[in-house]
């Protein structure tokens, strides 16, 4: 077998079937798993995606969102086990694919138009 | 001291989720089924080992010799043949197959290969020396040190630069993260020497370091 089709098919089982389509732009809610002691609880982090990055079981995606006056980024693997479930909440028009721009604006500025993508 | 062990093939890295859901990295060897070729005792060959071979290779690419040693096996030539001094492999007679089950999940083993090679080097990429100021007319950059005191010869073993890598390395305590029997794979935390396609030996961990390690991924694993 050639050996990166073995990797892929290695980690086959662990990539998750059930992710939404989602882009740079788009504000989502994701619903992460917290262990505290022997209790799991789901928190959630609400942001605009400022990042796709990688592919296979490797994928991450960065969501950034404002609390209190600062800038927040998260990074989480795409097909986390610890990640409930990604709602996509708002399809947002951009025109680049890294928002690293976002991080320099804030309030009005850091505004992104919604698109009606579906 | 005994040691389980198994030949294989690096085939390159990725990551997989553990059960507490963290990213591990890890290293991708493929072990098709090794075939014992011979089994060395005591009485015959003065120490025990057995010797192993793993990937197949043409017959045109083997001489006589070899074709009659592997023909005892019933099995092809083989291109990578190794020994494995103590072995304890369980009750096992030569033609017999050793696949990725020796080891479990949780394992701690050391991988022998031969590191990439860098070719020739200086002193600050090869022995992790510093190197010189870049201005104030320094004029003195990446330049071995000094050679010592003047003997009109220099000491063995002195750091020059030469040759880099390609060298026969064991990485040791390195956890095993699955072993697949299915696909003969087995995932190793971490990276190991070489390239991808390189040959390995892995065999159960040498230290007695291994042993603390080995509880503690256990005590890890278990938490869940």
């Amino acid at each position: 077998m050639r050996q990166s089709k073995l990797i892929e098919k290695i980690t086959q089982s662990q990539i998750k079937k059930d992710i939404p389509d989602f882009r740079p732009g788009d504000t989502v809610q994701v619903s992460v798993k917290v262990v505290e002691g022997k209790r799991e609880r789901i928190q959630l982090f609400t942001g605009v995606v400022i990042k796709r990055h990688g592919s296979g079981i490797s994928a991450t995606y960065t969501v950034r969102k404002m609390t209190n006056g600062v800038g927040v980024e998260r990074v989480f693997p795409l097909n986390s086990p610890r990640i409930a479930k990604i709602n996509v909440l708002r399809h947002g028009r951009v025109r680049r694919a890294k928002l690293y721009y976002l991080r320099d604006r804030s309030g009005k500025a850091a505004r992104i138009k919604t698109s009606t993508r579906r | 001291m005994t040691r389980k062990g198994i030949l294989g093939k690096k085939v390159g890295m990725t990551q997989v989720f553990d059960q507490n859901g963290e990213l591990v990295p890890v290293t991708v060897v493929d072990v098709t089924p090794n075939v014992v070729l011979q089994k060395k005792t005591e009485e015959n060959d003065g120490y025990n080992a057995i010797q192993l071979g793993f990937d197949d290779k043409r017959a045109v690419l083997s001489n006589k010799p070899e074709k009659g040693h592997v023909a005892k096996a019933k099995t092809t030539p083989k291109r990578f043949v190794k020994e494995i001094k103590n072995a304890d492999l369980g009750d096992i007679k030569v033609s017999d197959k050793v696949s990725a089950d020796v080891f479990q999940a949780g394992d701690v083993v050391d991988v022998t290969g031969i590191s990439k090679g860098h070719g020739y080097q200086g002193n600050v990429h090869k022995d992790n020396q510093s190197r010189g100021p870049e201005t104030h007319g320094s004029r003195y950059h990446r330049r071995p040190g000094s050679l010592g005191v003047i003997i009109n010869r220099v000491v063995k073993g002195m750091k020059l630069p030469g040759r880099m890598g390609n060298n026969r390395v064991t990485m040791q305590n390195l956890e095993v993260i699955k072993t697949d029997t299915d696909d003969n794979v087995i995932l190793i935390k971490g990276n190991v020497p070489g390239t991808r396609k390189s040959l390995l030996l892995v065999r159960s961990a040498a230290r007695s370091s291994a042993k603390r390690i080995a509880k503690q991924i256990e005590k890890r694993n278990s938490n869940k």
